[in-house]
């Protein structure tokens, strides 16, 4: 079936370097950077990329951060946990934003 | 994932043919021959570096059924080293000063030369290492097998992919957490693990699924705080062992559409170190019938050593085999992925 996301797509990524060599090898040592052990775990890591994969809903990033995760030795209980943040920030950001909606229906309203 | 009760030789499937893991493992479409990857790497031929290990499998007989088993062992199968080929590994060690003997299975202690060949390795003043699955310990048929390990000082490697029960059990076999948690207190309880007592207890990490293990150094810190916190355990090791894809982890490969990927994997992760280190080029490892082999897992691929040297342990010739060709093909991606992977955990 025809579809806009192609899985196999993601072990493609460093195609992204073709069009612009520089900027993308600024972007990978970032990256690799970024997701190197530091104050925070390699495992660590993985567990809030996978939550901000969700957050931002990119199926490559789920595919590569759910197997990053079960490589660091996390398993699909704290994954799921980790998801929730993701779900929980998600609908807390909608909500929040309700008090907006309120402040100007106050404001507009008699 | 579904539990596996029997070994594939009982289901009668296809895999029991070596010869059809070979050839799956062949057409594999991600995957470039193993030769011509250790050849770009500088590998090729990859020749052993000397004998450090010298491994007995002394069966295919297990009381588990683990989903993952290299070696298709089973409650169901019958095929186990017999007294005359356990006295032929003994006289072959006595010729040698090879350090190390890894005594492994199936479960290896249910094999009535276990304690045999324990006592006789130990005599020549050998390393032994017992590859334990734990739940053996709690059989009533080795109620004595502890104090029998202890009193030989022999250093137990066991297996457990997992410090929560239900990634252990889906792996291993329904109710397998909580007995191996029992064997390991018992271990504990006789000074196994405990610092001090020099009596080592290491374990294996094996991932659950189609995945490379986690780096060995972190993963060992999270089991070592999760089995103190949540059991009260204490080991001195953990290895990680990458599944391997053949028997029936490649089964499960297979019926669960992960076997290109899983290759795949394994393949964009080799890394050159890893192989520079791998396992048979210091191990020798002989079957259960007597066969030498440059690993286990060739063992179970029917691959014995190159026929330019001996290979039956009763032609056992050291000279011939210190430095031979050793006999590679697809499935050892599974040792030189990431951080590679051995009978001791990660090469790197």
């Amino acid at each position: 079936m025809e579809s806009y996301y192609h899985p196999g797509d993601l072990g493609k990524f460093a195609e992204m370097g073709k069009g612009n060599k520089e900027l993308w090898e600024k972007f990978i040592g970032y990256y690799n950077a970024v997701f190197a052990e530091g104050a925070l775990t390699e495992r660590e890591k993985a567990l809030i990329a996978l939550a901000v994969s969700h957050a931002v809903q990119c199926p490559y990033c789920i595919d590569a951060y759910t197997q990053a995760c079960l490589e660091k030795g996390s398993n699909v209980e704290e994954m799921t946990e980790a998801v929730h943040v993701a779900c929980a920030i998600r609908g807390g950001a909608s909500l929040v934003h309700g008090l907006q909606m309120r402040n100007v229906a106050h404001k507009l309203s008699m | 994932m579904a539990e596996t009760k029997l070994s594939l030789k009982a289901r009668r499937s296809p895999l029991t043919s070596e010869r059809e893991q070979i050839r799956i493992l062949s057409r594999t479409d991600r995957c470039s021959p193993f030769e011509e990857r250790m050849r770009q790497a500088g590998f090729d031929p990859l020749y052993a570096t000397g004998i450090s290990v010298f491994q007995m499998n002394l069966g295919k007989l297990c009381n588990q059924t683990c989903r993952h088993c290299h070696v298709d062992a089973a409650p169901d199968r019958r095929e186990v080293m017999t007294q005359e080929t356990a006295a032929r590994c003994i006289e072959a060690l006595a010729q040698t000063d090879i350090p190390t003997v890894d005594i492994t299975g199936g479960a290896p202690e249910l094999n009535p030369q276990f304690r045999w060949i324990v006592a006789q390795a130990r005599a020549l003043g050998r390393q032994v290492i017992d590859r334990c699955n734990l739940s053996v310990l709690l059989l009533p048929s080795q109620s004595d097998l502890a104090p029998f390990l202890a009193g030989h000082r022999v250093e137990i490697i066991a297996s457990l992919p997992y410090y929560r029960s239900a990634q252990t059990d889906a792996q291993r076999g329904e109710g397998i957490f909580e007995k191996s948690i029992a064997a390991l207190r018992l271990l504990n309880q006789i000074g196994y693990g405990v610092e001090g007592s020099g009596l080592i207890l290491n374990l294996v990490h094996n991932p659950v699924g189609a995945f490379l293990p986690p780096k060995q150094k972190a993963i060992e810190g999270q089991f070592r705080r999760e089995l103190e916190h949540r059991y009260g355990i204490v080991f001195n090791h953990l290895y990680t062992i990458t599944n391997m894809p053949i028997s029936r982890f490649l089964e499960f490969l297979i019926e669960t559409g992960n076997l290109e990927s899983y290759m795949e994997r394994l393949v964009n992760a080799f890394n050159p170190a890893a192989a520079a280190g791998v396992m048979c080029r210091y191990t020798l490892s002989v079957g259960w019938d007597g066969t030498l082999y440059d690993c286990d897992f060739n063992q179970m691929l029917n691959l014995p050593v190159s026929d330019l040297t001996p290979r039956h342990i009763s032609d056992f010739n050291p000279a011939a085999l210190v430095h031979r060709r050793i006999v590679t093909g697809n499935h050892c991606y599974g040792c030189t992925a990431g951080a590679g992977s051995s009978c001791g955990g990660a090469v790197t």
